[in-house]
């Protein structure tokens, strides 16, 4: 892939994308109009650019709570996801999910849910629907570390080996669940994934912080499950900078070190991949520029949309009960 | 048309109907293309219909809930079955968190058409963690749907409506009905949700009814009759949503309300029709209303303590005659039960439990 510069390209624009929606919420929050729990993604937008990338706009996905990154890698409508946290009309839940329950049905995002795992077995569900209805679409689950403790992760990943069916399963391993570290809830000498090729499913881990490095692996994984082998679990390990919900660095509470996180912000997936095209040549300094500002000005817009979009009718919020 | 028919064979023909009908239909479930088939409910729809549509599944409640989730979120429609309802409360958190929410939290975007088949257990032993009603938990959701059918008839009809209903739907059977048998229509025969049936009319007082309890309430309203009292028997049918309009209306003609539940009595449906007749309805009320549910203790295992655990006709007859201010008949009078086993249906029943 490193010849393709225009994926290279791609990649790049995702990850900056996504970061700065995120530092623009967090900039923004206190203002107190976005009145919802938000779960920032900053450091963590390799793998979602990656993935969003491989990924047809066809193929399905469905995430948990942190999902602003994957929502809008795989295509989803940034207007409408501001909308959404602005708990406006026009917010692609129509206000009633928030940040946490985001959808665009239009590129194949089915939702995400604020229940750890709980959207695990959803992605199974649409993977079975896949094979059921004989089209070579993927059913991609973002989930992360937290989840592999679910009894759901495992009654799932059993089901897709069983059934051989089209998942793709994305563990984000940021080593935390909200302030609990990985050591006070999983033994110290497991590899995730290592224990998941233990229940049968293909299974790889990667450095989440290299674009590249996850595009290669995902995209070989997507070719070989849209040819009928199976679900592919990867385990890629990556850093939340901010805190578990909200806008703020939490790292004065004292459940991580300062060292720990500065360690994890010099492998800024961004900075490196920016380094690295820079280097090779298939960027310029003018190109990172101008791409920088193209996307200040589609966010401006989009919080310009959000603040201007009204509130929804009082009445809506019984409304949408039944189908 | 009509055929006299058995329950559970109403709910198999229902499957056979619909998967014709609809070729997204699926069904799944521990069990359900082995030799039993679900007490007769799923026999020959694998053989009929091929093992992609008819599966069975790993010991997997809550996941392959969020999988009938996912499927349906691609326009599948698939019918889930558990032999115990109590099963099923490992999957609270797909049914809670997801299925009743996901058309409410997208805002309407997508909607999650599933059946879920649940049976409820009771007599013979099968205590404490094999024979609980949980229908109020349900209907305690907003975003469910919940039915109870009680005839072969509204076994069929409901179901098929439960399958083609764009929301999720939780079908609750009770084991001792699926031997009842019925006269049920041939084809696609639907009865709506949320449609409660009056099955018997009178003026004295109102029963509200549901599931296996409006077997035994018919009973009792047969021999109430031969006695000069007559009742409005309601079999709700649909728990959420309930038809007040006939259940209002009834009170206001009758001015006495007996509310039967199969589950336990405190913060049951019995309970929340109670409650409802009395906000809206007090002023028609000549009299506190009853109810007639499980005591609030697990269910024993050994039929010596069951003995007087669940309620039969004899309670409705005895209770609904003290309401009406008549004395309690002597037990020889009004046991209509009382050459059956109270831990079996009827005499013809001969298991599997």
């Amino acid at each position: 892939m490193k010849e393709n510069t225009q994926i290279l390209i791609e990649l790049l624009q995702k990850m900056k994308r996504i970061r700065a929606v995120e530092e623009t919420i967090a900039s923004r929050y206190s203002e107190w109009k976005m009145r919802c729990p938000t779960h920032l993604c900053s450091g963590q937008e390799a793998v979602a650019a990656a993935v969003g990338q491989v990924l047809r706009k066809d193929d399905f996905a469905v995430s948990s709570h942190r999902a602003h990154g994957h929502y809008l890698a795989k295509g989803g409508d940034l207007n409408r996801m501001i909308a959404e946290i602005y708990g406006k009309s026009d917010g692609c839940s129509s206000g009633k999910g928030g940040s946490m329950h985001l959808i665009d049905t239009s590129v194949g995002f089915m939702g995400s849910t604020a229940i750890v795992g709980g959207t695990i077995p959803v992605g199974v569900g649409l993977a079975l629907s896949i094979k059921l209805k004989k089209t070579n679409q993927v059913s991609c689950v973002f989930f992360g570390d937290g989840s592999i403790e679910e009894g759901v992760f495992y009654e799932s990943v059993n089901f897709a080996v069983l059934k051989n069916l089209p998942v793709l399963f994305i563990c984000e391993n940021n080593f935390y669940s909200v302030y609990s570290p990985l050591k006070v809830r999983q033994p110290e000498n497991r590899a995730i994934y290592k224990m998941v090729s233990g229940i049968g499913c293909r299974s790889e881990h990667g450095d989440g912080n290299n674009v590249v490095d996850v595009y290669d692996k995902v995209n070989t994984a997507v070719v070989s499950i849209r040819d009928g082998g199976g679900p592919m679990f990867f385990e890629f390990k990556t850093y939340r900078w901010r805190e578990h919900c909200g806008h703020n660095f939490d790292n004065d509470l004292g459940y991580r070190t300062q060292e720990e996180y500065l360690s994890w912000k010099e492998k800024d997936p961004i900075s490196a991949m920016e380094s690295y095209m820079f280097k090779e040549k298939y960027i310029t300094q003018n190109e990172i520029d101008e791409m920088q500002s193209e996307i200040q000005k589609e966010i401006e817009k989009a919080f310009e949309f959000a603040e201007k979009s009204p509130f929804p009718n009082l009445e809506s919020a019984l409304t949408d009960i039944y189908a | 048309m009509a055929n006299k028919i058995t329950y559970a064979k109403a709910i198999n023909e229902a499957m056979v109907q619909a998967m014709e009908m609809d070729k997204s239909v699926i069904c799944y479930g521990l069990g359900v293309d082995d030799p039993k088939g679900i007490f007769g409910t799923t026999l020959g729809l694998k053989e009929k219909f091929g093992p992609e549509r008819v599966f069975d599944m790993p010991t997997a409640e809550n996941a392959m809930t969020g999988v009938a989730i996912g499927a349906s979120l691609n326009g599948i429609r698939p019918v889930m079955t558990h032999q115990r309802l109590d099963f099923f409360l490992l999957a609270m958190d797909q049914l809670v968190n997801n299925a009743a929410k996901w058309h409410y939290m997208f805002g309407g975007k997508l909607s999650i058409p599933i059946t879920i088949r649940l049976l409820v257990g009771r007599g013979w032993g099968q205590g404490p963690t094999h024979s609980q009603s949980f229908q109020s938990w349900f209907a305690h959701i907003p975003g469910l749907k919940v039915v109870m059918p009680a005839t072969a008839a509204d076994a069929k009809g409901l179901l098929l409506s439960s399958i083609f209903d764009n929301n999720p739907v939780i079908f609750i059977e009770h084991r001792w009905l699926h031997n009842l048998v019925g006269e049920v229509p041939e084809g696609d025969f639907r009865i709506p949700i949320g449609k409660a049936h009056k099955l018997k009319t009178g003026d004295d007082i109102t029963i509200i009814s549901l599931s296996y309890m409006t077997i035994e309430a018919l009973r009792a309203v047969e021999l109430l009759g031969k006695q000069g009292i007559s009742c409005d028997l309601i079999d709700l049918r649909s728990i959420a949503p309930i038809d007040w309009n006939m259940v209002m209306s009834s009170v206001k003609k009758t001015g006495k309300l007996l509310a039967l539940d199969t589950g336990f009595g405190s913060f049951s449906v019995a309970s929340e029709i109670i409650a409802r007749v009395s906000m809206e309805c007090f002023s028609s009320l000549k009299q506190a209303p009853v109810r007639i549910a499980l005591p609030d203790c697990p269910t024993p295992t050994s039929p010596a303590l069951a003995k007087n655990y669940y309620k039969r006709a004899e309670d409705i007859v005895n209770t609904t005659r003290k309401m009406l201010g008549f004395s309690v008949l002597p037990h020889e009078e009004s046991d209509i039960n009382r050459n059956v086993p109270m831990d079996i249906p009827d005499k013809t029943f001969t298991g599997p439990f």
